[in-house]
Order: structure tokens, then sequence, then C-alpha cells
């Protein structure tokens, strides 16, 4: 297909495909992903879907949506707002109003702008005809009426014919950018391999949009997005859930040790279950319990039992957990618990994303019970974080809690693809068969103790929730020996610290402003960051990942700054825990409970304010 | 493993149940049935929840873990799943299985994962002090409920055959032999055997077995079952158990023209749970309680499902490391 169009060369954009939940927009947003990538653009990705599966048809709380951010040049958010959206129906529209750049381009559905969709969408009048959009570039294509028009002589019903007008939405848009329909034509052979019908329609489709994109002249011009700046390597597209799982058997084979997921169904946790779950030929046993609580506690008694054992959840889920967490670190037994948290309290905001749980993860539990707290920050790096999970459960053998969150989970970015190798060996803490066993006796550096498993002979010996005598783990009631236990277990969290790399600063070691994050919000804390720096401003960044122990480092970092700003999405938490171990050190706070992800610019605007005064 | 004993299985740990505690002649039954299994003492694991009968694992010299209240048949999962050549027993009472850990309870029988699990039923809470459980007799007044209870009570037989249980049995804490017994038939079913056994709390509710157990009356009111045999039982083992219409009935040999062949002959394997579940609802002084194996079907067990499919996907993987995995789909080069 030649391109007559003025071809545009773009540093970075962003696109958003929303249309109703049942319009195939996840399926539509990830293809342009994947085909971006094999470009070698480097970008981010959100879905944005509501919590119901099947809301009403065409009305705002069923719109979903999927943005993309694609570019040349480092990407690190899915973006703020988007530059282009396609839209299906009004709820769509309306339900983006804000996500959309002014005069930026919106390519809807016209034929999907009907009185009674008007209405579903709570427009009294057509938002194309008043003043709502003034100024931006509205395409409008007849996508229900050129697919019907396409598959007419193709045989299928009108439900499958109305299933494709996805397809016809991304030819537009894979023509706008520039990109070639090999990958999805592909996928889709793959995907609808027993029905070849239905690959061909999908394909006649895309092709009709691809066209029909070229031939009208409401394109005021063609955007092309030259390949992103990345290092030398292979790489793959990877959402963070994927590579939760991904670092999980990575540590598993490292450790020579079985990996057992027990976990129950909660978004936006599930897919780590259901990535783990297909890789039994890796022997990967997964369990699928009958509630939150049984989830963790069959993960405890597999790792009682020797496995590297995991259980993942989100907020409720945790607050389930609580009691079993309590008995794990009580025990001393290795065991990760994931939260890719959501918006809280109670059942929240499911489908949104939030810093919900670090309180819940530090504190929530009946008496002085620490747990190693991780966080991960990017949807690549989930990858590195549950390996270094399992790497510090299985060595200290102590409970590890990683946090990832909604945006992270659900994420996706290029990923230059680690070997295993790469990795640093794990050693699990494990009593050598034929000495005395002593269940309590520790470790005179890291204070943790060894794991006899069952099977073993000559090591049998009885665990359990009711205090532990020092050293040899009988049931103990003594006062002075529960609060020497206490101190153990606290001390023996705090060693970890030693074995930890020093928190890092991006930018320079002392200045007028340290931006601190932790976890999720790496990205768009980062790209503020960097774009002040650029500009001249003396700001820096510290994102942290182990949460606790803290970098020794720590108090170091926050000593060499005039002004320190801890931004998350929450209220306060991290800030409050560095307010508690740093007492003396002034922290600002900026917070957002918004479901959403920080905006790169709103941050902008707030540390720019900080310095000036 | 002729070699070892019952001293093997006793921990050095002093046994803190009150004197007289039916709990007592469990621990000695078990200390003696394991040696008679021909197994390794390591590969043993006795996981409990909370109350007083799951203090014994304390006291068995095995691996042990005192879980917390409730959970104990997710952790015996999981213990199964990790490892499932170790024989695992799980250690429960009324509170602790049927109220708080009821779910965990349900989904273990009805997934049939190969454990043993021994219920300890007292109707009554011991470790707190004598609040009514969810199989205290209708009535009963505690200090949770002065007044008397007006709950109705779990059948732990009704509920395991609801849940597709594969093997129940029953036994009294008064008879070491037919525990021990029981025991060794539990280990040998493969799937979740299920051994209600009707304990004596003597602080809180003594006696509450009496009618099935005091030796004036348990000949009478002890109908032991055995596979394949006649349900007869009394001084004399000369009443039995026969069908009329959809009910049981208890019948005299020699009285209005009853022989022996006319009594009902167990059938512990027999799918089909109703006659199972008749037979274990069956209480004094209209019938005689039955004890015994009540029910022992075989079915596929969860343990054994799992592993075949990690075999199968083994030998049919597309991938044998993680490093394949990581670098299959689509991947792309950047160069320099």
């Amino acid at each position: 297909m030649d391109k007559t169009t003025k071809v545009v060369d773009l540093e970075k954009v962003v696109i958003k495909f929303a249309g109703d939940s049942g319009d195939g927009m996840q399926l539509t947003g990830s293809q342009f992903t994947d085909t971006s990538a094999l470009l070698g653009n480097d970008l981010a990705t959100f879905p944005d879907f509501p919590a119901e599966i099947r809301a009403p048809q065409g009305t705002v709380a069923g719109v979903s949506g999927f943005q993309i951010h694609i570019g040349r040049i480092d990407i690190n958010t899915p973006g703020d707002i988007a530059d282009v959206l396609v839209a299906m129906n009004p709820a769509a529209l309306k339900a983006n109003k804000k996500s959309i750049k002014k005069g930026g381009t919106i390519i809807v559905n016209i034929d999907s702008f009907t009185k009674r969709d008007l209405e579903k969408a709570g427009y009294e009048n057509s938002p194309l005809e008043d003043n709502s959009f003034e100024g931006y570039n509205i395409i409008e294509a007849p996508i229900t009426k050129l697919t019907r028009e396409t598959l007419k002589d193709s045989g299928l019903d009108g439900k499958s014919v109305g299933r494709s007008k996805n397809m016809f939405a991304l030819g537009i848009v894979y023509w706008m950018f520039n990109r070639p329909m090999e990958q999805t034509e592909q996928f889709l052979k793959k995907k609808f391999e027993k029905k070849p019908e239905v690959v061909e329609a999908n394909i006649k489709v895309m092709h009709a949009g691809y066209n029909f994109a070229d031939t009208i002249e409401a394109l005021p011009s063609s955007y092309t997005v030259l390949s992103a700046n990345l290092r030398k390597g292979t790489y793959r597209n990877v959402m963070g859930n994927q590579a939760t799982a991904w670092g999980f058997l990575a540590a598993a084979e490292r450790a020579n040790k079985e990996l057992f997921l027990g976990s129950y169904p909660i978004t936006p946790a599930s897919d780590i279950l259901h990535e783990l779950a297909k890789h039994k030929n890796l022997g990967v046993k997964t369990f699928q319990a009958e509630d939150e609580i049984a989830g963790i506690c069959s993960a405890i008694g597999a790792s009682f039992t020797g496995s590297l054992a995991i259980t993942t959840t989100s907020g409720p889920g945790l607050a389930l957990k609580g009691e079993a967490l309590g008995l794990a670190i009580m025990t001393e037994l290795p065991l990760v618990v994931v939260d890719v948290q959501r918006g809280g309290p109670s059942t929240g905001l499911p489908t949104k994303t939030e810093q919900s749980d670090l309180f819940q993860a530090l504190y929530g539990r009946n008496g002085e019970s620490p747990a190693v707290i991780l966080a991960s920050s990017t949807p690549a790096n989930c990858f590195d974080w549950s390996y270094m999970a399992s790497k510090i459960t299985l060595e200290h053998n102590t409970p590890v809690v990683l946090l990832s969150d909604g945006y992270l989970g659900n994420g996706a970015e290029p990923w230059n693809i680690k070997s295993t190798k790469d990795m640093p060996s794990i050693t699990p803490n494990i009593a050598t068969e034929g000495e005395e066993y002593l269940p309590y006796k520790r470790d005179d550096r890291t204070l943790a103790r060894e794991l006899a498993l069952p099977g073993t002979k000559g090591m049998e010996h009885r665990l359990g929730g009711l205090e532990k005598e020092d050293i040899t783990g009988n049931v103990s009631y003594d006062g002075d020996n529960h609060e020497k236990m206490c101190r153990i277990r606290e001390e023996k969290i705090n060693r970890i610290a030693n074995i930890l790399p020093k928190q890092e600063v991006f930018g320079k070691e002392k200045g007028d402003l340290l931006v601190v994050g932790w976890g999720g919000t790496h990205g768009s804390l980062y790209s503020a960051v960097e774009k002040l720096q650029k500009e001249g401003l003396n700001i820096s960044l510290s994102q942290f990942n182990y949460i606790n122990p803290l970098p020794k480092n720590t108090a170091e970092i926050f000593n060499n700054f005039k002004k320190i700003v801890v931004c998350e999405l929450n209220n306060g938490q991290f800030v409050n825990y560095l307010r508690m171990k740093n007492q003396g050190v002034i922290f600002n706070q900026y917070n957002k409970l918004q479901g959403l992800p920080f905006t790169t610019s709103e941050l902008e605007d707030y540390f720019k304010t900080l310095l000036k005064n | 493993m002729a070699h070892l004993t019952n001293k093997d299985f006793t921990s050095d740990q002093e046994v803190k149940w009150c004197p007289g505690c039916g709990d007592y002649a469990i621990l000695r039954a078990m200390q003696k049935a394991l040696p008679q299994l021909e197994r390794n003492k390591e590969d043993f694991v006795f996981v409990s929840g909370i109350g007083c009968s799951s203090r014994f694992p304390y006291y068995m010299n095995t691996y042990g873990f005192h879980t917390i209240h409730g959970r104990a048949p997710a952790f015996a999962t999981g213990v199964k799943l990790a490892n499932p050549k170790l024989s695992v027993w799980q250690i429960t009472g009324d509170g602790d299985a049927l109220a708080i850990g009821g779910n965990h309870f349900i989904h273990a029988l009805r997934r049939n994962i190969d454990i043993n699990i021994l219920l300890f039923n007292n109707e009554i809470y011991g470790l707190t002090k004598g609040q009514f459980s969810p199989t205290s007799k209708k009535g009963i007044k505690t200090k949770s409920n002065p007044h008397g209870t007006t709950d109705e009570p779990f059948s732990p037989s009704d509920l395991a055959i609801g849940a597709q249980g594969s093997f129940f049995a029953r036994v009294v804490d008064t008879n070491p032999k037919l525990m021990q017994k029981i025991f060794l038939e539990a280990e040998e079913h493969r799937g979740t055997s299920l051994i209600e056994i009707l304990q004596n709390c003597v602080i809180f509710n003594d006696k509450t077995f009496a009618p099935i157990t005091a030796k004036e009356v348990k000949q009478e009111a002890q109908l032991i079952v055995e596979d394949g045999k006649a349900m007869l039982f009394g001084a004399e083992n000369n009443k039995g158990l026969i069908l009329n219409g959809f009910k049981l009935e208890v019948v005299t040999i020699g009285e209005n023209g009853i022989t022996e062949k006319d009594i009902l002959v167990h059938n512990a394997k027999e799918e089909d749970p109703t006659l199972h579940a008749m037979l274990a609802r069956m209480r004094p002084p209209e019938f005689p309680a039955a004890l015994g194996i009540i029910r022992a079907v075989n079915k596929p067990t969860f343990n054994e499902g799992l592993l075949a499919q990690l075999e199968y996907e083994k030998e049919n993987a597309k991938f044998k490391t993680v490093d394949e995995l990581l670098k299959s789909g689509d991947t792309w080069e950047i160069e320099d």
C-alpha cells in the first residue's frame, strides 16, 4: 500500500482504545502493542476495565479502555493523556473526555451515535454536534456499516460480524501509525485455527479499516514513531503479573525447589495464578483453594514440607491471610505473599490501582510480627523482585510480603530478557541430615534457623503457633523467653539490611529537592524528575523497593537534601513510616487517591511549587 | 520396620490433657497402631488446628504442625501435595472442624485428598472452657447459652457424605482395639479418611456419650459394622437390622420368623451413600450407634490427579527450562 500522505515523525505518542466492554478493546490494544514492540518501539500500556464483566451495554459504567504509550525515547509510563482516542460509542467518548489531549484526534464509530446510544451514555444531544469537542480533530468513521458491508458475502451471522468491528478500528490506527498488519494476521490465524472463516473475516475487516483510513481525507497526516533507543539484547513484551510469575519460576529452578502456589482468585492478582497454572511442565504445583485463608495455609504446609511456597492476593485477601502469616512468622518458615494492591478499604476499587496496603503488610497482624516487605516498581522488574523475595525467604527462613499493584500487574513494557543464570544464586537454609537438630538454633550472623523437612530421618520435630522456647522450639509460656524471642524475630529482619545493596539516587546526591517514592509509581516519578532535571532544576529521585528493612544508607540520603517530598498513591503510609524511622527529618507529602497513577504533569507542577517556596 | 514400638512414637513432652480425658486413650491407640504400618517414622506428619485435641502432634514423636484454628485441612493439603509420599494425619475437634473450619473440612472431603482426619467429637468447647459446639445436643445449657441452646447440631457423617466423602468411620474412646484397627484401615484407604471419635470431656461434658459407651449398655447400644458381614449386635448377638420400606428397623432373630438371613449385610464399598447415612444417624435408645467403617469407596484422589497432570505436562512440554519459557513467543533483537 503506497502512502502518499505526509508522514510525521513523532518522539512519542499516547493512543487510547475505548469501547463497550464487549467491543474487544483489550485485544485491539494488545495487538497494537505487540506490533509496535516488534518494530522496536519502547512502550508502556495500561488496561482500564470496569469491575463488572459485562456492565449494561452502551453505558459509561461498561466502558473498557486500553492505553498505550509508544516512543523512540525512554517510555516509563502509559502516558498521562491520549493524543489519539478511538471511541466505539458515545459512552466511551464521555468516559474519556478528560483523557484526551486538547486538539487531539478522536476516531468515533459514528454508527453508534444513534438517539438510543446517546441516551444510554447520558447525552441529551450528540456531543459531536454541539461544541463539546470544538478544536478536536474528529474522524467520523462508519465502522459498523462498513464492517457489515465488507462481510456481507462472508456467510457469517450478524453477531460474528458485529464482533469484527474492532478490527476495522485497529486497521485505521495501523494506517495512522504506519504499522504493518502481518503480526496481527498471524495472531488471528493462530487464535481461530479451527475457524478459517472467522480468520478471513477479521483480516478482511482490518484491511478495510486500513484502506478506509488511506482513502478518506479526514486524516490530516500519518504518523510514524521510530524505534526506541533500547540497549542491545533480545526483547519481549511482558506484563507485570506475568513477570512476577516468571520470577518465581526462575527462583525455584535456581534454588532447586519445587514451586507451590496456594491461591484464591481475586482481581487484580489472578493472572499470576493463571500464568503459573500453565506451567505444570516446569514442575509447578498450583492449588486453587476454597478461600484466601486456605490459599496461604496450603502454601505454609507446602513450605514446611520443602517447597518454595507462595500465595497471591490483593488487599481484602491479605486481610484474610493475616493470622496465617503470623503463624509463618512464628514458625519461621519461608513464604512469599504477593499483594497486587487495589483501591480500598473493603471491596473498594477492584480494578483500580492504589498503594493501599503498605500499612497492612507492615502492621496488619496480632502481636509483634515483623515481615520482610519488598515492592516491585515496573512491570518488567516484577521478575527481579519476585526472584529476590524468593531468595530472601529461602535463605533467611522468614516470610516476605511482595507488594505490586494493579497498575504494574496489568501494565506491559518491553523486557530485555534475562537468563536465570544472570540471577544471584539461592541457597535454601536446610539442616544437614545426620546432625543433631534443634529447630530454633540460629545462624550467628543472620539469626536464621534451619529447616528439617518431613521425610528426613532422625529430625522429627513439632512446630506451631504457640511461643517457642529459644533453641529447642518447645512450647514455652515463660515471659523472659517471650521477650527474647520477640526481639530475635525483629533483629533477624533488621539484619537482612546487611546484605542489601545501597539505596540509589537518580540525579545528584545532594540538592534542593529529593523526590521519594516506592513501588509502582517509579515510571511517573522518574519521568517528571527527569524532565525537571533537563530544565536545569536541582531535583533527584530515590525510589524504594526494599521497604522492611530499609537499606542502611537511607537516613544518609535524606540528610543531603534541603527538601524531601514523599509521593504515594495513598494517604501517606510510606511517609509516616519514614517519619517513624527518621525522627527529626522533615518530609513533605504528595498523595493521590483516585484509583489512577500520577500524571507526570501534575507532579512537575507540584515539584516546581516546592522548589520555589 | 518391626523394630519400631509405641515408645518410638512417644515424644519427650509432658502430656497436659485433664486427668481422665478421652484423648489419652486415642493417643495411646495411635502410638500402638503406627508401628504396625510398614513405614519409617520420618514419613508421618501430624497436622492440627486449635483446641484440646489439636495439642496431639506435640505428643507424637513424628513431624508435627500445630497450626491455626480451623485451617488444618488446608495445611495438610499443602503438606500432601508438596510430598505425596508422606502419611498425613489431621487431628481436629468438633469446634475446629465444624465451626471455624467447616469450609476447609468439606472441601478436603470433596477433593478426596489422601489424608486421614481424626475428628475428636466431644460435643463441647474444652479449651475455651465449656461453651456449646456445633455438635452439642440441642437444649444443652452452657456458659455461652445458660438458657439452653436453640441450635440444631451438625451430624458429622451427614456433612461428610454430603461433601462426597469416600471414607467415614466411627469409634469410641473406650474401645482402644477398635481404634487401632480403624486407624490402620484409614491409612490404607486412598482418599480423605474421616474418623469420628466419640470422645468424653470429663470436665465440661462428662458422660455425654454414656448412653452409647457405658459398660452396662454398650452391647445393646453399639453396632460394630464390618464390610460383608451381617449387622448383628446385642449381648447375645441376636439383634440385627433390616430395611422396612425406606427405614431401618431393629429385629431379634427368632422373633416374628426372623432368621439370620433376613439381616442386612454391610457393604461399605457401595457408592450410593443412602444406607451409609442412615446407619451413621442411628442413635440409642431406638437404635444402636453404628461404629466401625461405615463407608469406604474407591474414588480418584486429588493428589494423584495433580501428579498425573504434572507427569503428562512434563513429558509433552514444549520447553523444559525456565530460560526456554522466557524466550518463547514473540521476541525481537536490538542491535547496538
